[in-house]
């Protein structure tokens, strides 16, 4: 057997690729820990749970590109190597060292699938070719190498077509094509990216259904699970609502399509985990095979936590060589991995999308992956469980009914379906809609659009009791047992959510805990994986009130708030654990660690909202909840659950509430004498422009409630403050906006700290690369500042260290600052873990959650050696930005955070570990041509002395006009190229699309929404053709600086602990 | 609204579930047992195994697809496992009340109501199968208007009700199959018309042995198989023959009690379609369908015989195998129909020893 594996993980969370890798990652780790195999792992996402200390032996914070595995595998020599458990990202970089030959030359061996049968999956004519041996259905497919092939492939097959793409995560370059043009256009965008584009028969209105399947060495092959999905083909599965198991299959159709799946993958010879999908006819028994996915995916990491079956760890045993009967039920302990789960629930998995976010964007979703995240809801009917589902999006929507949302086109909004197709159909119910004419627009199944009816006409029995008092016990319970929350009741029976409560729990309507056991009851299951459903009469478990703490989780993951408040939960977790304490998780999220059945006491998989927390606390009561982990989301209930007599442990939420509310926030800045930017909450139009007349422009506008900045804007000047204040037409007391002073060229500086009882215990001040007006959870982020004045540190730490004791803090909290010559203005106060606090814990080894956890619990605090903080190393944290998945939308950074995750790197100077992370999230070293368009004047005089860096270092530079005529003033020569909207060659869009560019520098004149332009065009298209792109005047130094001094084969390959060690003892 | 009128399933233990009535509104008594399979309900309900018996279902969402319409092939319905449904009720929790299927000619609930069979939806099924999974398989009654009393089917005679008066022939082939008929799914005489073989289906009780044939099949069926004493003496004296034979269920039990073995009753049965079961000696895993309440005793298995297959999970008996005469069974059903379909290749193999004489 192994004795010493290399794990490689996913890097940054993009759309397509999310946390569910974290999960599968770490599983991994502990299925090999368990057999004293040691670990390596390669992944730059910091925030990761698996790269933490208690995990993987040695952690290496670098690229995963065949370059940097090589180099380690060289200096650590591992005897084995797992590729399916880090998403595409891995398995393309192993396929990579396979075919280069790297792995043979160490005698590296690939444990589970191997390489040949991958490529086999990867490559559709080798898949198909393969396929046909056994005779089982392919969709009609042809391989095209060119746009000329692809056209007359399509011509062959007859219009639609689908073009899809090899070796693509997430759909990329995937989509319907309803004529030659439109699929010349995607085709030549898709052959920038790769060699092969398959033009397919296409199924639309065919139902989509997937199999998870588990194979050992021995020929033993188990289906986990079967998942249908809501929306038919031509969505993608990451895009679908998707349902588990499958509803409308007969006996018949279940078991064909399992037969087939096994019959594949036993014909492949994958060894571990794969998916299988299907396009179903929705009027006989045909199908067709749609792809097989050799590795662990989303939609494994779905059915793990959809049936307790741990396939990430069950794979990972069998890549070592065991049998599935040798491998235990880790739910039931008593039975054996060697079965397949029975549900006796339904699960209901919603993408999350944050399209809203986006400039200029399309909102219509496809064959491509747009959705940042997902939910997963249970419960024991459908109705029950999709309304659980939608409000788990949180994006304000309160189930399927009683939501403020309206369709200019009905139809055509069922037809093309956006990210509101739900409540379109919700909508349609109400107007009367028959379930054929939804059908017929809509292609989803009638079954499913039953159900959808079914919550309707109960939100028109309800509302015809007309009161509360008048709503009968009956109806009441079958109001909740089809998913109604108390504030859609009390929407509906124009009352208060608090009043349907009392009137509930006078008539004893609550729900039941139920367990997750992979078998239906038919053995006892010894782990508590539990959900809340009213279809029920008993609860499953005893409660013991016991020394037990609930830790409410951070819910979808979205942009804003992602993996890195799971490590917090999930170190809070084991901190509380190690503590003594029975803990209990709360938490939706199915792409997370925290929902790992090992990592808590109890699992409860439900809403994090108040009326389900209240309902939890009033049958568990812990000892209290800990709600400053979970970012937002619990944030937000503290103050609610403290009026209702719920102990919240830390932080009092009079001092949340005191943080979070400006008002009183900036009173107490002035009575503690700390400076902030002038700012006024607005609530008429007229009072907004005598204040920006007052304090002058620039300043940042925002509507009064926000999650990372959501349309939040900068103007500069009068037109796009009126341009704003149009947008924000419902600028009244109820919704006021809040004007700030926004200060040019000002550094902006965070600090990440831990209290107790008021008193600073630990704290860690890191330095935004760019200045203010870029989103703190885009910015990149350095550890320790590298040129912050000593001053500005001190003041910063004197302020923490004011507003700990005045808040009487107790716990984790963030502070962000602006900079300017030693004036120091505080921006805005957290009083809960932020995004930054894995990369400062990671960066300085000190685990600030732990540490906080400890404070909270009133335990003794570990003692933090002042050198703890003083390191001979930078750690550089980088944005993921997923611009390439979302169509349109303008690649600009902006005060509205837009990144969907985040890696960070070392080195032993910011150069290197700025060049590391940006390497790690998809920046390449430009070979030759750089073209550039350094924006105002101002800009253009900080980029000048990068510019001659840039021709020293012997590129040939391309630019606009304007930043033609400024270098050569200044003595460097570029070749000017034509703007897109100039119909004149040479035109930069030519350079772009045809990849002559290796870089693109575009600094855009001012931070502005605006429409359509020459610079979006530039940004845009780098972007579709993949060519690196740098928009930010600090990064755009730092980057040229760093690789004036680093090529690739310089950077390190340094394992954290190597890092830590000198961190340690010096 | 008819929604208001209660249906009450009672146990015999004193407990009692309400819940909503669909299907036929008459009350029936039987045994309680609950099978987690999450799909198949008109094959589960059709299955003759389940005779005399009340079915709760832990999959929660039950009808969605519908019942299929009694199309007939080979002399059988297509798409059921017998010509009518044997269970007594049916227990769910949420009951579908509009089906979607291209295939599906009524609801659930109507083709209930047409084998005057009742339904209750609505119950906490979990609740139910847990309390049955700790105190064994229980008699119970559904009670709609009236009340009745218990009824205990394993005193009863249940082969003896399923299987057939008269002797009935399917299939074309060179190679004659006796199936003995102890409450036969159809999915089996279809799994050897597909075999090209020609197929004998004859009563429980018919005296096979003065007939001529290549390979005798003794079939699955309800209840207790020391009720079905005519048929264990003719496979006795079938026993003494060469001739290959087969059998699958309640053919397993019937066959160690030939062979001089025993059987005895499980606390709750295996009904479900994800029974993992281990081929002795081996590494490989089979994951089957299961229906039966009663199992081979592995320690009293008569000499000459060996254990074939155990339950990976519980490591009871699922099948035993003659060590040098070609007679074999397996506990569970590798005809599927519902379940998954893995084991139909035991089919091939007594086939084929058929073939080889």
């Amino acid at each position: 057997m192994a004795k010493k594996t290399l794990i490689l993980g996913s890097g940054a969370i993009k759309i397509g690729q999310a946390g569910e890798f974290d999960y599968s990652g770490s599983q991994a780790i502990k299925a090999l820990k368990e057999e004293g195999i040691k670990t390596i792992l390669i992944n730059p996402n910091i925030a990761t749970i698996q790269t933490s200390e208690h995990l993987a032996d040695e952690v290496y914070f670098n690229p995963i590109t065949p370059e940097t595995v090589e180099k380690i595998i060289k200096k650590e020599k591992p005897d084995s190597i797992m590729l399916s458990f880090g998403g595409q990202t891995a398995l393309n970089c192993g396929v990579e060292l396979y075919k280069r030959g790297i792995l043979r030359k160490h005698k590296v061996k690939v444990l589970g699938t191997p390489v040949k049968t991958i490529e086999v999956t990867e490559d559709r004519k080798l898949f198909v070719d393969k396929l046909d041996q056994i005779k089982v259905k392919t969709p009609r497919s042809i391989a095209t190498s060119s746009v000329k092939e692809a056209i007359k492939a399509a011509k062959k097959i007859g219009y639609p077509v689908m073009t899809r793409v090899a070796f693509a995560l997430g759909g990329l370059g995937s989509g319907m094509c309803i004529d030659e043009q439109e699929l010349a256009e995607k085709a030549k965008q898709a052959f920038s990216k790769v060699k092969q584009v398959l033009i397919e028969e296409y199924l639309a209105g065919w139902k989509e259904i997937e199999y998870e399947v588990v194979r050992d060495q021995y020929d033993n092959c188990i289906t986990v699970c079967n998942m249908e999905n809501f929306d038919p083909m031509g969505i993608h599965t990451g895009e679908s609502i998707v349902v588990a198991p499958s509803q409308t299959l007969t006996n018949k159709e279940y078991h064909k399509l399992r037969d087939i799946a096994i019959k594949v993958i036993r014909h492949l010879g994958i060894i571990g985990e794969c998916n299988i999908q299907y396009a179903l006819d929705s009027r006989s028994e045909d199908y067709r095979i749609i792809e097989v996915n050799a590795r662990l995916s989303r939609s494994s990491a779905l059915a793990s936590k959809a049936t307790g079956y741990p396939l990430a760890f069950v794979a990972a045993k069998l890549g070592l060589g065991y049998s599935l009967t040798e491998v235990k039920n880790s739910i039931t302990l008593a039975t054996k991995a060697c079965f397949e789960p029975s549900l006796d629930y339904i699960v209901i998995k919603i993408p999350r999308w944050d399209l809203e976010k986006f400039r200029l964007v399309k909102r219509e979703i496809g064959s491509e992956m747009k959705s940042v995240g997902e939910i997963m809801a249970i419960g024991r009917s459908f109705e029950e469980t999709l309304q659980k589902a939608i409000r788990m999006l949180g994006k304000d929507m309160h189930g399927l009914v009683c939501n403020d949302i309206k369709f200019k086109n009905l139809e055509k909004e069922l037809q093309q379906p956006t990210d509101e197709r739900v409540f379109a159909i919700a909508k349609a119910f109400q107007q009367g809609y028959s379930v054929d004419r939804i059908y017929a627009l809509s292609k989803i199944d009638r079954w499913f659009l039953h159900k959808l009816g079914n919550i309707v006409k109960m939100g028109k029995k309800i509302k015809s009791a007309r009161k509360l008092s008048k709503l009968s016990k009956e109806i009441l319970k079958e109001a909740k047992q089809n998913g109604f929350s108390d504030y859609q009741l009390a929407h509906l029976l124009k009352t208060n959510p608090d009043e349907v409560r009392k009137k509930r729990l006078q008539l004893k309507i609550t729900p039941f805990i139920k367990q997750i056991d992979t078998l239906a009851a038919e053995y006892p299951a010894r782990t508590n994986y539990l959900y809340l459903t009213y279809n029920a009469q008993e609860n499953d478990i005893v409660f013991n009130k016991g020394k037990q703490v609930m830790v409410l989780g951070s819910g979808a993951y979205r942009i804003g708030s992602s993996v890195e408040f799971d490590w917090c939960c999930v170190s809070t977790a084991l901190t509380l654990r190690k503590l003594g304490y029975k803990t209990i998780m709360l938490n939706y999220n199915p792409e997370t660690v925290s929902t790992d059945y090992d990592i808590c006491d109890k699992l409860i998989f439900d809403e994090v909202s108040l009326e389900t927390v209240l309902d939890i606390y009033e049958k568990e009561k812990p000892l209290g909840l800990i709600v400053s982990m979970g970012g937002q989301i619990p944030n937000n209930l503290a103050a609610k659950l403290h009026e209702r007599k719920v102990p919240i442990l830390g932080t009092s939420p009079d001092s949340i509430d005191n943080a979070e509310n400006r008002h009183k926030f900036s009173r107490l800045l002035d009575d503690l004498g700390i400076d902030q930017p002038e700012w006024k909450e607005l609530s008429s139009i007229k009072e907004a422009k005598r204040f920006v007349k007052r304090v002058g422009y620039p300043v940042l506008i925002r509507p009064s409630y926000v999650l990372s900045g959501a349309a939040m804007s900068v103007a500069f000047n009068d037109q796009s403050m009126n341009a704003f204040l149009k947008l924000a037409s419902k600028v009244s007391k109820e919704y006021p906006v809040v004007i700030s002073k926004f200060i040019n060229n000002a550094k902006e500086v965070e600090c990440d700290a831990v209290a107790f009882k008021g008193k600073l215990v630990c704290w860690a001040i890191s330095e935004h690369v760019e200045n203010a007006g870029v989103h703190s959870g885009d910015a990149t982020i350095v550890l320790p500042p590298q040129y912050l004045y000593l001053e500005t540190a001190r003041r910063i730490k004197n302020i923490a260290k004011a507003i700990a004791k005045k808040l009487n803090i107790t716990g984790p909290f963030n502070i962000q600052f602006l900079a300017k010559e030693n004036q120091v203005k505080v921006i805005e106060c957290n009083l809960r873990a932020s995004r930054s606090f894995p990369f400062v814990s990671k960066i300085f080894k000190v685990n600030f959650i732990d540490v906080a956890t400890r404070a909270i619990m009133n335990e003794k605090l570990p003692k933090i050696e002042k050198s703890a903080f003083e390191l001979d190393y930078v750690g550089v944290k980088a944005p993921e930005f997923s611009f390439s998945r979302l169509k349109g939308s303008d690649p600009i950074l902006s005060v509205e955070m837009a990144s969907t995750g985040e890696v960070a790197c070392f080195g032993d100077d910011i150069h290197e570990a700025f060049l590391k992370s940006f390497l790690s999230v998809g920046y390449t070293i430009p070979k030759k041509n750089i073209f550039l368009s350094t924006g105002t004047p101002e800009t253009k005089a900080i980029l000048l002395e990068s510019c001659h860096l840039l021709k020293k270092m012997g590129y040939t530079l391309y630019s606009t006009f304007g930043t033609h005529a400024y270098l050569k003033e200044h003595g460097v020569s570029t070749t000017p190229l034509y703007w897109p909207l100039e119909d004149k060659k040479p035109n930069v869009m030519d350079y772009l699309k045809n990849r002559k560019i290796d870089l693109v520098i575009n600094i855009p004149k001012n931070f502005e929404r605006e429409e359509v332009t020459n610079d979006y065009y530039i940004r845009r298209t780098a972007v579709d053709y993949n060519t690196p792109l740098i928009t930010n005047t600090q990064v755009a130094k730092l980057f040229i600086q760093a690789i004036s001094q680093y090529q690739e084969k310089d950077l390190l390959v340094k394992p954290w602990s190597a890092y830590r060690e000198e961190g340690v003892h010096r | 609204m008819k929604e208001k009128t209660l249906a009450r399933l009672v146990l015999k233990d004193g407990s009692v579930f309400e819940g909503k009535p669909f299907g036929a509104d008459s009350s029936e008594a039987g045994e309680v047992v609950f099978n987690t399979g999450m799909v198949g309900y008109p094959e589960t309900m059709t299955d003759p195994s389940y005779r005399g018996q009340i079915l709760v279902l832990t999959y929660p969402l039950i009808g969605n697809y519908g019942v299929p319409p009694k199309e007939v092939e080979h002399k059988l319905l297509k798409f059921f496992e017998s010509s009518r449904i044997h269970i007594k009720g049916l227990i769910i929790s949420d009951y579908s009340h509009n089906y979607s299927h291209w295939n599906a000619s009524s609801s659930l609930s109507d083709w209930m109501k047409d084998g005057n069979i009742p339904g209750i939806y609505g119950i906490d099924t979990r609740a139910l199968t847990k309390k049955l999974r700790t105190k064994g398989s229980m008699l119970g009654k559904i009670i709609n208007k009236e009340n009745i009393s218990f009824y205990n089917p394993n005193k009863e005679n249940l082969v003896e009700q399923v299987s057939p008066k008269k002797v009935t022939q399917y299939g074309k082939g060179k190679r004659r199959i006796m199936i003995v008929d102890t409450g036969c799914k159809y999915n089996i005489i279809r799994s050897f018309i597909r075999r090209k073989v020609k197929v004998t289906r004859v009563p429980f009780d018919y005296n096979f042995n003065k007939h001529q044939y290549d390979g005798l099949f003794i079939s699955n069926g309800p209840g207790d198989p020391k009720m079905a004493q005519e048929t264990i003496e003719n496979i006795k004296i079938a026993l003494q023959k060469e001739k290959p034979i087969f059998g699958i269920c309640l053919g397993n039990q019937l066959l160690a009690l030939a062979a001089g073995g025993d059987t005895y009753k499980l606390k709750f049965g295996h009904r479900s379609q994800n029974q993992p079961c281990i081929e002795k000696g081996t590494k490989r895993c089979f994951i089957t369908s299961q229906n039966h309440g009663f199992a081979v005793n592995p320690k009293k298995l008569p000499v000459g015989w060996e254990e074939w297959f155990v339950n990976a999970n519980d490591g009871t008996n699922e099948g035993i195998i003659h060590k040098r005469k070609p007679f074999f069974s397996v506990q569970f059903h590798p005809e599927a129909s519902p379940g998954p379909v893995d084991t139909a290749f035991l089919f091939d193999r007594f086939i084929k020893r058929v073939k080889n004489g």
